[in-house]
């Protein structure tokens, strides 16, 4: 067999082409089949770990919470509910009493906390209780030893991934001052697995990029600084408001490809070498023998992936990214793919690799959704958990989007481990035999 | 505002939920915002459906709330019958809809649909998921029947000669504790007595079906979480007798049968059946005898816990050392249970109370719902699953019920399982340092990790500091040859045996533990 992602050729050496940048999107509203932004929580707390994520909502939190973290893996997990009940709807003024005494036991079960959280919810938002005021009078209270921010995961206003991005939007304006005289530095912004985050960190040393700090920190104590000589680079492609968040602090935005697969990486990796002066040769030195390793580590996959054809529900915003490498280096025909939203600013870079003609839709009419995938036959379908089993039940075959969440999917060695993800499910059912 | 880490239930729609994904031929139109669909995930994942809960949500968002959700509702509703053509709707609130106040009641009879439209009120601050159930089994059966209900006064008619008497399998739902094989046995149980099958609802019915529940002589409650609301108003309405007794467990089932064959008015000689199933033979075989008064803390849905207790204490000749449940709304079925145990009965849908309190007990065995399988887990001490919460692990392939003599049997192996065989305990007791029958061993055939008591890396000063009262403690000191020989005691009694030595030395306000004062105190709590 020949190694077609072996000899893929890299986007500038390739025919001047639009892609998909300015190609026209399925606006869709109806009922959505995705989680609300309090789901992050599952991931940012073990990223941040002095950090408690105390929701302010309703039963219905709270169940979710328990459901998408698979029914308590966690023996005492950093997040909580404040169940909102019917003495606090009586009035607000009861409601914020009650919630300092919550904040109040908490903090004296659990001494390791240093920077907490409350997460604002649907039901918070509609009675208006106000959580920044709430966070300003907790931390006077508790300042220095805890820091107590506020966000919203509400589903009213956040899709899923959505939540890390309003959390991380929280932390900006604690962020201390970057030295204005000082030499640049990069701030990597988005949670990656700590592996993700040690690779990359060689990666950029290698580069000869001395100063780097990521965002989120792990622990709350090390918060890294923002100012004018400060270069972002996103490394998840759902970060709206935090971009917008460390602007104004200063922070210069770095346009680039998500690190997703051997070229995506390249790419990201190559906006923070441009924008910090290294060397092509040099920059060409450190990433030959990674990327080369990544290219052979998809070769495993691409005989099953290729020419497949892919439908991707909404779910992360990880969606259009994922149809890029998978469709670029592993040959894969992209259907639909579709995001709860799409930041054409953020993924600009993305929509020019996607190859002309695929379609996107952003938002969801599930059921609408759900004919179009039938109509299509895909051969495999990219979704979340409620739909997963009942497609498969039709005779389709699936992948659950929360995956590429809960997965080190970043960066050159973990490429791979991406393309097993899709390649899986599709050697599952070459394999079953009932 | 209540502090909550985990929850026993959901909010009321999700009992909702699990009643029309139960039936075929219902749609749910849910008033909810973006992100409620993760219930699906409950019924796709947990319990391994293989189709969507037949449920719509509205999914409004911020910029919603400005405009018009009443006419967003309207228009998912419309969606919805054209798409799905259900026989009967169901509408209403999620939490966050319940306080945009749009009555998806009033908005649904606007649309005037050429089929029946229920609408659930369902309190979401104040009420939860079982209750929620109830009350939508209860609102649809009603909403069905009520034109059919006789004037008062009229008698129910007599069984004609010569028909077989039948009753209704009331309870069994969506994402329910083995509520799919408990309907199997029971149904065969019954069938075996002579006495037919009606109606099993809401499990796997029709809303058409609903219409002839009234045909059957008597109503078994299998589930009062979910059932009884409804099994009440029929009795009420229609003249239907219904069940008291759960048939969980072999003495429990015989009292089933004697009752539904006095329901069925069959001849009294049919309920002493001899086939009981092997429980009451394994309880006696030797084998056993290491079972003898094992303390156990049972904790569950009400009806679960109950059971439980009792098959405990009856059936495997175990000590029950804790009871409790969460359901509020059975609070005095479970403290009468409590009462014949002797223990204080515990109503809490607190997971930290809970935790407490098994630490407190100090018990050999935990029989609970998959949270108390997390504490326990924390704690060092075997747990078994007899009640909802649930896990994707609680719907196993194979036939599982908990009712009727097979569930007895079930049961018996779930109660045991956990534990460290009979002979095995002693080896460990013989010879401390062997390499595998040594103190710190697990269950053999429960591999490597479990059972063994696990340091949490969470919460460093939370279990430890509320196990043992640290005013007590800190006063009484151990001296090493003491310390020493409590460390040949085998790990699953030697957190007990330091508590009791604990607690002797303190009740003599002794300051010094000897070896001397470990053996006085295992003389005096004789174990």
């Amino acid at each position: 067999m020949n190694a077609p992602a072996r000899n893929l050729p890299l986007p500038d050496s390739r025919p001047a082409s639009s892609g998909c940048l300015n190609a026209p999107v399925l606006r869709e509203h109806g009922q959505r089949e995705v989680f609300c932004g309090l789901t992050g929580i599952v991931w940012m707390h073990r990223k941040i770990q002095d950090a408690f994520f105390l929701i302010v909502g309703s039963r219905t939190c709270a169940h979710l919470m328990q459901s998408a973290a698979g029914v308590m893996i966690f023996a005492e997990p950093r997040f909580g509910t404040a169940i909102i009940d019917e003495r606090d709807l009586a009035g607000l003024a009861d409601a914020n009493a009650e919630l300092d005494k919550v904040v109040e036991r908490l903090l004296k079960r659990r001494s390791d906390i240093k920077l907490l959280f409350l997460v604002g919810s649907c039901p918070s938002e509609v009675i208006k209780l106000d959580l920044s005021r709430a966070a300003q009078r907790l931390s006077r209270r508790y300042m220095p030893d805890v820091r107590v921010l506020n966000y919203s995961g509400s589903g009213i206003e956040t899709t899923f991934t959505q939540g890390e991005d309003a959390c991380l939007a929280s932390l900006v304006p604690e962020l201390p001052e970057a030295d204005a005289n000082g030499p640049p530095s990069l701030l990597v912004v988005g949670a990656l697995s700590d592996i993700v985050e040690d690779q990359f960190r060689r990666l950029f040393t290698d580069l000869g990029i001395a100063s780097v700090d990521f965002l989120p920190p792990r622990k709350s104590s090390m918060l890294p600084a923002i100012g004018p000589r400060t270069r972002c680079l996103l490394a998840q492609p759902f970060l709206s408001d935090t971009a917008r968040a460390l602007d104004e602090r200063g922070g210069l935005y770095l346009p680039a490809v998500f690190p997703l697969g051997a070229e995506g990486t390249t790419l990201w990796l190559k906006a923070a070498a441009e924008a910090f002066d290294v060397p092509p040769d040099r920059f060409n030195r450190v990433i030959a023998q990674p990327e080369a390793r990544a290219r052979r580590a998809l070769e495993h996959h691409h005989e099953i992936l290729a020419s497949k054809r892919l439908f991707l529900f909404p779910d992360s915003q990880l969606e259009p990214c994922l149809a890029r490498f998978l469709s670029r280096e592993l040959d894969m025909n992209i259907v639909e793919v579709g995001t709860p939203y799409l930041n054409r600013t953020h993924l600009a870079g993305e929509l020019a690799l996607l190859p002309e003609g695929t379609r996107l839709s952003e938002g969801q009419d599930v059921d609408r959704q759900l004919d179009r995938c039938r109509e299509e036959k895909p051969d495999l379908v990219v979704c979340g958990l409620g739909l997963a089993n009942p497609l498969e039940a039709e005779g389709m075959t699936t992948k659950w989007s929360i995956e590429t969440v809960f997965t080190p999917i970043q960066g050159y060695e973990q490429a791979g481990d991406l393309a097993e993800i899709f390649a899986r499910p599709l050697r599952r059912r070459q394999r079953l035999e009932v | 505002m209540q502090l909550t880490l985990w929850t026993y239930e959901g909010p009321p729609h999700v009992g909702a939920m699990r009643i029309a994904t139960a039936m075929k031929g219902l749609h749910y139109v849910l008033h909810a915002p973006q992100g409620d669909t993760y219930a699906d995930l409950l019924f796709t994942m947990i319990e391994r459906r293989d189709h969507r809960p037949p449920v719509t949500y509205t999914t409004f968002q911020a910029r919603d709330l400005g405009g018009d959700t009443a006419e967003l509702f309207k228009t998912a509703a419309r969606d919805a019958f054209e798409r799905f053509q259900p026989e009967v709707m169901l509408v209403g609130s999620s939490c966050t809809a319940e306080l945009i106040q749009d009555d998806p009641g009033g908005l649904a009879r606007a649309l005037a649909l050429p089929v029946p439209v229920v609408p659930l009120e369902l309190p979401s601050y104040q009420r939860k998921e079982n209750w929620g159930a109830s009350e939508t089994f209860y609102q649809l059966v009603r909403a069905l029947l009520a034109s059919r209900v006789p004037p008062a006064g009229v008698d129910r008619a007599l069984r004609p000669d010569g028909r077989k008497p039948c009753c209704n399998l009331l309870g069994p739902t969506a994402l329910g504790f083995r509520h799919r094989d408990d309907v199997v046995e029971i149904s065969r149980l019954l069938t075996g007595l002579g006495i037919d099958i009606n109606v099993v609802a809401p499990l796997n019915s029709r809303p058409t079906d609903l219409l002839r529940i009234p045909d059957a002589d008597f109503n078994v409650v299998m589930y009062p979480e979910t059932a009884a609301t409804t099994a009440q108003w029929l009795k009420r309405a229609f003249g239907q007798p219904m069940t008291t007794v759960v048939p969980i467990g072999v003495n429990a089932t015989r009292e089933f049968i004697a009752e539904v064959v006095a329901l069925a008015g069959l001849a009294p000689d049919l309920a002493g059946s001899d086939d009981v199933g092997r429980l009451p033979w394994y309880s006696r075989s030797i084998d056993s005898t290491y079972l003898t008064g094992k303390r156990v803390f049972v904790f569950g849905d009400a009806t679960h816990a109950i059971a439980a207790a009792r098959m405990a204490e009856e059936e495997l000749g175990f000590k029950v050392v804790g009871l409790g449940t969460y359901a509020r709304e059975f609070a005095r079925d479970v403290r009468d249970a409590a009462k014949r145990y002797d223990v204080k009965p515990l109503i809490s849908d607190d997971y930290l109370e809970v935790e407490e309190q098994i630490a407190e007990a100090q018990p050999e065995l935990v029989l609970g719902t998959q949270m108390e399988r997390h504490i326990a887990k924390r704690l060092g001490i075997p747990c078994a699953v007899i009640s909802a919460p649930v896990h994707v692990q609680d719907y196993p392939a194979r036939y599982s019920p908990q009712m009727g003599f097979e569930g007895a049997n079930v049961l018996f192996d779930t109660f045991v399982h956990p534990l460290m065989m009979g002979l095995e305990e002693h080896l460990i007791g013989m010879f401390r340092d062997d390499f595998e029958f040594h103190a710190e061993a697990s269950p053999s055939h429960l591999g490597h990790s479990a059972a063994t008591p696990q340091p949490s890396t969470e919460t460093p000063q939370d279990v430890p500091a509320k196990r043992t009262d640290p005013v007590m403690v800190s006063e009484i000191i151990w001296k090493p040859d003491a310390e020493a020989e409590l460390k040949k005691i085998p790990f699953f009694v030697r957190g007990k045996a330091r508590r009791n030595t604990e607690k002797f030395a303190c009740d003599r306000g002794l300051e010094v533990i000897t070896v001397e004062t470990l053996y006085d105190a295992k003389a005096h709590f004789g174990r």
